[in-house]
């Protein structure tokens, strides 16, 4: 078993996010500089929901910034996965996905770490933390 | 708006033996489907002149109906693929009615088959839901879990526990050791489902769907002609779909999804409401689905979904059967084509093991839930 074979030997994809995505380019670009940032409708101030997109989900005006978010926000759900659905997540179980919903209004699926997944619960405030690859930065959260 | 409802009937069904069948590829039970169905209508592939499948995840063809179609020599006059995850069959069954309202057809055959209960070996990658590049780097993968980020909010906001979530199971259960073409027909107790590992923490093994080949059909026509068919038709009196987000990111609820909305359309077009109901064909994909969306459909309040589901309300016998065949947790997960079939054979009346015939069954409601929680289509059917 290897992180591009599962238990019975059938080739899966590796696990990364896609980097080369035209509208997310620079959430992951500003995530290398440890920033994490959402877009904002010029047009009627709304910020839009992940993943990014190309027209604002509220009145679809084109014309968007990216800002930076403070980083904090809650648990909405979690759950605690207990059994590995790829050969890389073999070992690390159990472990906890989250939907975190940011103060800015954005949700998350991201993970609640350095607590017990057991710990975790729905409402409990969090603050990002940016774990760092080789090739990305993947935003991921802690109690706060 | 003109209502359509009693206009257009369910003439032929059919279901093919279902679990592991490694004997045939996924386009093989697809045939098997048509050639079924075509005989229990009591006609010929040159009689159909719709007709509709789903777009099957691994055994990826653009045009996949024309595929079909072609291999069957049926040569339709409207046909397509759908792609509404487990809200599909009903889909599919709309779509019917509203193709032979338009004109463009007079018998259109709808099947679905899945093959995920053995090896399908296919040339072309399988279709991807998309967003997985959002959700893999998280360690975030499957249907489960996110059917579990639902139970969480459920259990945080209404008090709903797994044991209450066991009582789907047991129920649902119960059914399929009634049905002679179900994979699991061992009985189960509330205690079995406790001692059940967790797959992903709220949502234990036996809250879960199996993983099926199989497949089903039916036909639709109008009710008019549906008199010269040599089964019983079954009329559609209700139809509605509601698709309120796409991926959980952008979920305005857990607790309350496209069911509630898609139900409600459905009552409307029929002139029924939910104690109008003899059954209930609930899409199941996970125990705390069947709960969401009886509440969703208005069988109790939001949050009483724990309460309604005991003390035999939903068996055979009880207040409200619900997945008289033993739904996706202990039947066969078919993505919902067998919850149509069964409400279809359930009202013809004379058709299943008659330990789970439904007594004076007349009308009843079958939902279809998909993707991330995210697509819904309901149909209320009534014996004509």
């Amino acid at each position: 078993m290897s992180d591009t074979s599962d238990n019975r030997g059938r080739a899966v994809r590796k696990v990364r996010p896609f980097l080369e995505e035209l509208e997310a380019k620079p959430f992951w670009a500003n995530l290398r500089e440890h920033k994490l940032t959402a877009q904002r409708c010029k047009a009627c101030n709304e910020y839009f929901t992940y993943p990014p997109q190309g027209s604002c989900p509220h009145c679809l005006s084109a014309d968007y910034e990216w800002v930076p978010l403070s980083g904090k926000g809650k648990v909405y759900s979690f759950v605690t996965y207990n059994r590995a659905w790829h050969p890389s997540y073999e070992g690390k179980t159990p472990y906890n996905v989250s939907l975190v919903d940011l103060d800015e209004g954005p949700r998350l699926i991201s993970n609640v770490i350095e607590c017990a997944p057991d710990q975790v619960k729905i409402g409990m405030p969090v603050e990002v933390v940016y774990e760092d690859y080789e090739e990305y930065t993947l935003p991921k959260f802690r109690p706060a | 708006m003109s209502n359509i409802s009693g206009k257009y009937a369910i003439v032929g069904v059919a279901e093919t033996r279902v679990g592991k069948r490694p004997d045939a590829s996924t386009h093989s039970l697809h045939l098997e489907c048509i050639k079924a169905c075509l005989d229990d209508a009591g006609i010929k592939a040159s009689d159909v002149d719709g007709f509709l499948t789903n777009q099957p995840l691994n055994d990826a063809h653009r045009s996949y109906a024309v595929r079909m179609a072609n291999m069957a020599r049926m040569h339709p006059n409207y046909a397509t693929d759908l792609a509404l995850g487990g809200a599909t069959p009903i889909a599919m069954v709309q779509n019917a009615a509203m193709a032979i309202e338009a004109g463009m057809a007079n018998t259109v055959l709808c099947v679905h088959a899945r093959k995920r209960g053995t090896p399908d070996p296919s040339p072309g990658n399988p279709i991807r839901h998309g967003d997985e590049h959002w959700e893999e780097p998280w360690g975030h993968f499957s249907a489960v879990a996110n059917h579990a980020f639902a139970a969480r909010r459920h259990m945080y906001e209404f008090g709903t526990t797994s044991e209450d979530l066991a009582h789907v199971a047991v129920a649902t259960r119960k059914h399929a050791c009634l049905n002679n073409n179900a994979t699991m027909r061992k009985p189960m107790t509330i205690a079995d489902h406790q001692a059940s590992r967790y797959i992903c923490d709220p949502l234990r093994l036996f809250d879960c769907a199996l993983e099926s080949d199989g497949g089903g059909a039916v036909i639709v026509t109008s009710a008019e002609r549906a008199k010269d068919f040599p089964k019983r038709p079954v009329a559609i009196l209700g139809m509605g779909q509601h698709h309120p987000h796409f991926s959980l990111m952008d979920a305005p609820s857990l607790t309350t999804l496209g069911g509630k909305k898609s139900s409600e359309l459905a009552y409307k077009m029929a002139g029924l409401s939910p104690k109008d109901m003899n059954f209930a064909e609930i899409y199941d994909c996970f125990t705390i689905t069947t709960m969401i969306t009886l509440e969703d459909y208005g069988f109790c309040k939001k949050g009483e979904g724990k309460d309604f589901v005991k003390n035999g309300r939903i068996e055979i016998g009880g207040e409200l059967p619900v997945n008289t065949h033993g739904g996706l947790l202990s039947q066969a997960h078919i993505e919902g084509m067998l919850h149509v079939t069964e409400a279809v054979r359930q009202l013809r009346g004379n058709e299943v093991e008659p330990e789970r015939q439904v007594k004076n069954a007349r009308v009843g409601i079958v939902s279809g839930h998909g993707g991330s929680l995210c697509m819904h289509a309901s149909l209320i059917l009534g014996a004509l």
